[in-house]
């Protein structure tokens, strides 16, 4: 049971591509989308964990600290957060104009309605 | 909305705003940063657009989109300040000048805002990069498909 | 019966992913980190910031974060171009 946080990431992580491979709604696509993101950034900040660390700032640290946590992957899930913030707009904006144009938001009909 | 929605949203913008500017600018001290500020103050303008309708701030968008790319060239040329040693050289720290000053005492201590040397201008680029973005990216899915948008 | 057989793949991809979760090294306990270390040491001296994940995000791996601002100018000029008005 020591390895919760790592299991409960990748348990977010499956339940994502549950919704990829059972839902048709894009906005419900762009969901599970999501959901993967977060366990693969949860999953990331728990790997830099040291048992007893604190944060690594310095701004009123206890004194008598005895480690800080990797800032490293807390750095790169930063710069990871922010792009699945992107990728998320831009998938949003995809669904918008899809559902103006076909009128549906199912993905198995717009295949079918092409051309 | 209602009228109860739209004071509450006069109430609590100004001080969300303060609190991004307030994240933004002391990023290098305190959890936070350039994005988490810029977040904050994006969530102030999602809460303007729902609490008094998209059409009000319409001509925003033409005020948020050049500031973007005015905020990535600055954070570019913050980062070419430093090429003569090498890009991202942070040349203003310990230098003495703006935010050039050493911290306190190596260790813990309580912070002094003048330090980090470019560290703080390039978390105000970053802040108002992703404000501006997000911001726009906000207003333009709230605009999309209006008659007159 | 396409979907059985995701589902089935899906069980067999949770399972690897959930097991490598497991048997990980135990949560807490990290193996050793020189970069890391340094970082928290050397911060406060080379780059004068008190918070290291800053002094990592814009100045010891700042091609990271351009990279990063990058994704974002050109997600926010997709969204722009997608949501454009459309005369007539």
């Amino acid at each position: 049971m020591g390895n919760m946080p790592f299991v409960v990431s990748m348990i977010l992580v499956g339940l994502g591509f549950l919704a990829l491979i059972t839902r048709r709604n894009l906005i419900k696509l762009a969901i599970g989308i999501s959901v993967i993101e977060m366990g693969v950034n949860l999953f990331l900040v728990s790997l830099g964990y040291v048992k007893g660390g604190i944060a690594p700032i310095y701004t009123y640290a206890p004194p008598g600290f005895k480690e800080m946590v990797f800032p490293t992957p807390q750095a790169l899930t930063l710069t990871a957060i922010v792009i699945g913030l992107a990728t998320t707009a831009l998938m949003l904006a995809f669904a918008v104009v899809i559902y103006r144009h076909r009128g549906t938001l199912d993905a198995g009909k717009i295949r079918e309605l092409r051309g | 909305m209602s009228v109860i929605v739209r004071t509450i949203s006069r109430v609590v913008a100004p001080v969300a705003l303060a609190f991004g500017a307030y994240v933004i600018m002391h990023g290098h001290l305190t959890p936070g940063g350039g994005f988490q500020g810029g977040a904050v103050v994006a969530s102030v303008v999602a809460l303007l657009v729902v609490a008094f309708g998209a059409e009000r701030w319409k001509k925003w968008i033409k005020v948020l989109l050049p500031l973007e790319d005015t905020a990535a060239l600055a954070f570019v040329i913050l980062a070419f300040l430093g090429v003569g040693a090498t890009f991202f050289r942070n040349v203003l720290a310990g230098s003495g000048g703006l935010f050039g000053a050493p911290v306190p005492q190596p260790g813990p201590n309580p912070g002094a805002l003048n330090t980090a040397g470019t560290l703080p201008l390039m978390n105000w680029a970053v802040g108002f990069k992703v404000l501006a973005g997000l911001g726009a990216v906000v207003l333009l899915l709230a605009l999309f498909g209006r008659e007159d948008g | 019966m396409k979907r059985w057989l995701f589902l089935a793949a899906l069980l067999v991809v949770a399972g690897y992913l959930i097991s490598g979760g497991v048997w990980l090294h135990p949560f807490g306990e990290p193996a050793r980190s020189e970069m890391d270390r340094f970082f928290i040491e050397n911060a406060q001296k080379e780059v004068a910031a008190n918070n290291v994940v800053t002094s990592i995000v814009f100045d010891y791996r700042g091609y990271d974060t351009l990279g990063e601002a990058t994704v974002l100018f050109a997600a926010v000029v997709g969204v722009a171009l997608l949501l454009r008005k459309v005369k007539g």
